[in-house]
């Protein structure tokens, strides 16, 4: 499917080529994993270190402990990290089907539908991601205070479904223009509905961008404080809100190496998570669609 | 050079172009029965949509309408402001506090410094951001050994909360922090201005060029890898292949990458607030609002507006003159495709 | 028909957006109650039942077991405890927000010191008057003022907090007395090849509080009682110019305008400075961190002043009872509870909070846990609290923004006090 870099030439000045680009992308490769990395081995370094040597500016390392780590899910420090896990993962993925399925209707319309004030929806649409963040919660805390929905998941969901939309709208549509529509009425031709034509032909060739925004609503889902800060309780706080929530044991000191361990903690399964979901559902997908 | 061209035409790049003979037959009927599929297909984008940011921004326009509450000479307490016209718009367009203008330290007296630097910060980062993310993204589609790793590895930055990236770099660049020791300087990272926006500017564009560069990915996984090939044939180097074929059909997911990026580094409040405080002019929009909300909010609701509008109008003449009009043109060319 | 039914989402939009602006109206703004017992105020006084205790996080762990106590013994006034984060802007933001939306939830808050009069001038907090009257005799003046707006008492002094001057006893044998004897012993640290002296001046909270202890330690102050700024004096120019000119000369080393709380500490434990000005918490880090390079050699004593020991800023917390409390004689026996001399002991043994009560500075069992309480009391006793005014957003922004470019030698003192006291100026109208 990405076969950029083959190049099946047999000639040799080619194939020298061909080692000369091989060699230039792993080095790029290469370039692009320390930059991306070295400030999270970092991190980890710090999350890992003894939090009397928290300004130790060895580069590796040292005075090893776990402790940040037990601090973290500490109970008697009422961190709750295992709770806050869970509904961060809740609020997340409920935020990204929702938002997937909803963005999914609305940029098929806009991508394949004919209508009038199309260019209105995208500018609405669009005019949701310019407002300042920050000016959001009062009123919607106001709101949501009225009707007794402080504390509950929805409170939370909502509100971050919303955030997601904008780009999970542009970016579907953008990708459903991009794809061969004939082949859906192809399959309609073969006796498909319309919707089984949508979703056994055009998903499918769609998986990628599908995916991709998958990945970028949950990761938002994902890190949303603001809100999360505001409306939940203790119940249903999420991981943002209680790694806010840390501190040292002393008033005024900073509980920096719990932070870098709790960043660790949510970062690390997250990217499992994405490397699993690649792997399995991307190449189930485009399986499916070659057939 | 005529073949690399030729793709734009062939057959299996779905640039949608409408079939002009289909179009006239029964438009109204089409027209109306699609209306009424895409209201619905709409409607609960626009409902969630119109709760949770419309009726803030209904909500702050009214509000910046009023008077922020004064302490009353007598009891000392704060009472209401009533109706201010355009005063707080004025205020801050003008940077009028009261009769004179805005001492230094006031709010008020920032407000363009803080737009300046704003754009400042939105126009560099996303210029490199699309480089370096173009660039990723152009190593990850390319098959390899480890490939997957390098596109977990790529996520990570994105991945980890935004508070806690910004705390992540408030030490790396403390004075006694790793930067330094690293490179065997001794620069006050935090404590100076252009050090100090260069600090911000790394990290943001650590952090977010993997959402450009994941974007732009998927962009590129759409392009049939035939394109390259006949080009590749008619021997079109490298750099060709990349203006001619990859940078047209890419500029779809690009433009909404870019688009949404300028949106969000407008708003950009995070990195700046934790790792300088706004010091050293690093004051953004967004820190702006947020120390006004603490000292009235009439007025925060006012330079909430004047940012919406603001990004508004950055929006309008993006869409308009770069062509991020890609999305929007689907109006006439999906015309006639539909049954 | 085709027309309206493409408008309806349109429509649909406009309207909700309309009618839900319509409820929360101008916002903002409370409504006033005049300080006295109307209205809201009025309510409650004599109700009793379950209330919520809310603050910041419990990092030590001294609330969660000071609330259990008193469950265990009003089994139908249960307090159920609610954690804010750490951070002090949101733990803020968060009272404002149920505030305003006049919540019966919160029914004792604790409140920074220096919000205390702004929530008072809101007409958020219950004023501690007839029958909620608190004793406040046993109580530091310094802290008890914390608390008091417009001549009336609206929180309890729960824990506070003063500066204190941590130094080199390997080097300096004595500690200075005076600001200008500390100077004259920067030669010492210069010798020593390491920082003379310093303090929080990154653009941050930090700064407003050693700003105002440099302005208050020269005889000055920042605003007088109506909240006006006092600055065009030559105490407040000769305090500024104390923290300039030592920066200018190297007294103060060039990364201090980075140093929160933290960064100073580090440069501290790592031998760094000869002087460091924080509070008492870095004692007990400095002596058990593992890279702590002063763990013996480092000595505490108040800080240095014009002739006698300088005036800090107070820091710490008061507890207050919202008005929107629906059982406010629980609340007030809950506060008078928390601040009772036992659980004042608690915070300071368990917590290393510094108690409000004179009397525990004294008390033996505590000085030996905490050595630090009487350089500690001296502290507080000459402390002057920050701006008590309902503005103090405004003025901390002034004074931060206008010292910093000082400091940095952006601008002229006599500018950057004229500039900061219009600023305070334009900000209280």
């Amino acid at each position: 499917m990405t076969a950029i870099a083959v190049d099946a030439a047999p000639k040799s000045a080619a194939k020298r080529r061909e080692r000369w680009a091989s060699t230039r992308t792993y080095v790029s490769a290469a370039v692009i994993f320390i930059w991306c990395l070295l400030p999270f081995y970092w991190m980890i370094v710090t999350a890992f270190r003894d939090s009397g040597y928290t300004f130790d500016p060895a580069f590796w390392f040292t005075h090893f402990t776990w402790a940040n780590f037990a601090t973290v899910f500490s109970e008697n420090l009422g961190n709750h990290f295992g709770l806050a896990l869970f509904n961060s993962l809740v609020v997340a993925l409920v935020t990204t089907v929702v938002a997937l399925l909803v963005g999914v209707f609305a940029s098929y319309a806009l991508a394949r539908l004919e209508f009038r004030f199309k260019f209105l929806v995208l500018g609405i649409v669009l005019g949701a991601s310019m407002f300042p963040g920050v000016a959001l919660v009062t009123p919607l805390f106001q709101l949501f205070t009225s009707i007794h929905w402080i504390g509950t998941y929805q409170a939370l969901i909502i509100p971050s479904i919303s955030f997601v939309l904008p780009l999970t709208v542009y970016t579907l549509t953008s990708f459903f223009r991009e794809m061969p529509w004939e082949l859906e009425e192809a399959a309609r031709i073969d006796g498909c509905t319309q919707g089984q034509a949508f979703r056994k032909v055009i998903m499918p060739l769609a998986a990628p961008a599908v995916f991709t925004t998958a990945i970028l609503a949950f990761i938002a889902a994902w890190n949303e404080f603001l809100i999360a800060s505001q409306m939940s309780n203790d119940a249903t706080k999420t991981v943002t809100v209680a790694i806010a929530s840390f501190a040292g044991a002393q008033p005024h000191q900073e509980p920096y190496t719990a932070v870098m361990a709790a960043g660790t903690v949510v970062t690390i399964p997250l990217v499992i998570l994405v490397l699993i979901f690649q792997r399995k559902i991307v190449a189930g997908l485009t399986a499916g669609a070659v057939k | 050079m005529s073949t690399i061209a030729e793709p734009k035409s062939s057959p299996e790049v779905p640039l949608p172009r409408g079939n002009k003979a289909d179009k006239e037959v029964g438009q109204d009927r089409k027209a109306k029965s699609q209306g009424r599929w895409a209201f619905w297909l709409i409607a609960p984008t626009l409902a969630l949509l119109a709760v949770v940011i419309v009726y803030p921004i209904v909500n702050a326009v009214i509000m910046s309408f009023q008077k922020d509450q004064g302490l009353d000479p007598v009891s000392k307490v704060f009472v209401k402001g009533g109706p201010a016209g355009f005063s707080n718009f004025i205020h801050w367009l003008a940077q009028q506090c009261g009769s004179g203008p805005c001492a230094p330290g006031t709010l008020g007296s920032q407000f363009w410094s803080a737009t300046g630097t704003t754009f400042f910060f939105a126009v560099v980062t996303v210029i490199l951001e699309t480089i370096l993310g173009f660039w990723m993204a152009i190593i990850m589609a390319r098959t390899f050994r480890g490939r997957s790793a390098l596109r977990a590895a790529v996520l990570v930055p994105w991945a980890i909360p935004t508070a806690v990236t910004a705390k992540l770099w408030f030490f790396i660049f403390a004075f006694e922090g790793i930067a330094n020791k690293l490179f065997g300087s001794a620069i006050l990272w935090t404590g100076s201005e252009w050090p100090a926006r260069w600090a911000i500017i790394i990290a943001d564009v650590w952090k977010t060029t993997p959402f450009m560069a994941l974007l732009i990915l998927a962009g590129l996984q759409i392009i049939p890898a035939e394109v390259y090939e006949a080009a590749k044939v008619d021997g079109a180097s490298a750099w060709q292949r990349f203006t001619q074929i990859t940078l047209p059909l890419v500029k779809p997911a690009l433009l909404v990458a870019v688009l949404f990026r300028v949106l969000d580094a407008l708003r950009m409040y995070d990195l700046p607030a934790i790792m300088t405080g706004g010091a050293n002019n690093t004051t953004t929009l967004s820190i702006l609002v947020v120390d006004q909300l603490r000292q009235g909010v009439n007025s925060a609701a006012a330079l909430s507006t004047i940012t919406f509008i603001i990004i508004f109008i950055v929006a309008f003449i993006f869409v308009r003159f770069l062509g991020a009009n890609a999305v929007a043109s689907a109006t006439p060319n999906g015309k006639g495709k539909v049954k | 028909m085709n027309r309206t039914k493409q408008l309806a989402p349109l429509a649909a939009v406009a309207v909700l957006a309309l009618s839900l602006a319509a409820c929360s109206g101008g916002g903002g703004g409370s409504s006033s109650s005049g300080g006295s017992l109307s209205g809201d105020a009025a309510n409650n006084l004599q109700d009793r039942g379950p209330i919520t205790y809310v603050q910041g996080k419990d990092n030590s762990n001294v609330v969660r077991p000071l609330v259990d106590k008193w469950n265990a013994a009003h089994p139908d006034e249960k307090v159920t405890f609610k954690e804010q984060t750490d951070k002090a802007d949101q733990q803020h933001d968060d009272l404002v927000q149920h505030f305003q939306a006049k919540q019966s939830d919160y029914d004792v808050v604790d409140v920074d010191v220096v919000w205390t009069a702004e929530f008072a001038a809101q007409s958020w907090l219950q004023p501690l008057t007839g029958s909620m009257a608190i004793d406040t005799s046993k109580m530091m003046p310094a802290t008890v003022k914390t608390a008091t707006y417009n001549n009336t008492l609206y929180a309890a002094p729960q824990t506070s907090d003063g500066g204190i001057l941590f130094y080199r006893k390997d080097l300096v044998p004595t500690p200075p007395k005076t600001w200008d004897e500390m100077m004259s012993m920067c030669s010492i640290a210069k010798a020593a090849n390491i920082g003379c002296y310093a303090g929080q001046y990154a653009k941050y909270e930090g700064l407003t509080v050693n700003v105002a202890e440099a302005i208050n330690t020269a005889g000055g102050k920042i605003v007088d009682d109506s909240g006006k700024p006092t600055l065009d004096t030559p105490e407040a120019k000769a305090g500024l110019t104390n923290l300039v000119t030592a920066y200018k000369n190297g007294n103060i080393p060039t990364e201090a305008v980075t140093f929160q709380e933290e960064q100073g500490r580090q440069a501290f434990e790592d031998g760094k400075l000869l002087f460091l000005r924080n509070w008492p918490y870095v004692y007990n880090l400095a002596k058990t961190d593992g890279a702590s390079t002063v763990k013996d050699t480092f000595g505490i004593a108040p800080l240095p002043g014009k002739t006698g020991p300088g005036a800090s800023s107070l820091g710490g917390h008061n507890l207050a009872i919202s008005v929107y409390s629906k059982h406010k004689a629980t609340a007030k026996d809950f506060l008078t509870f928390m601040t009772s001399e036992e659980s004042e002991k608690f915070y300071a043994t368990q917590g290393s909070l510094a108690p409000v009560l004179t009397s525990l500075y004294d008390d033996a069992t505590l000085t030996d846990k905490l050595p630090y309480l009487p350089v500690l009391k001296t502290s507080i006793e000459n402390a002057v609290p920050r701006p008590v005014t309902p503005f103090y957003p405004a003025v901390t922004k002034a004074v931060q923004d206008n010292a910093y470019a000082a400091i940095k030698g952006d601008k002229t003192v006599d500018q950057a006090l004229k500039d900061m006291g219009a600023a305070i100026t334009s900000a209280s109208q």
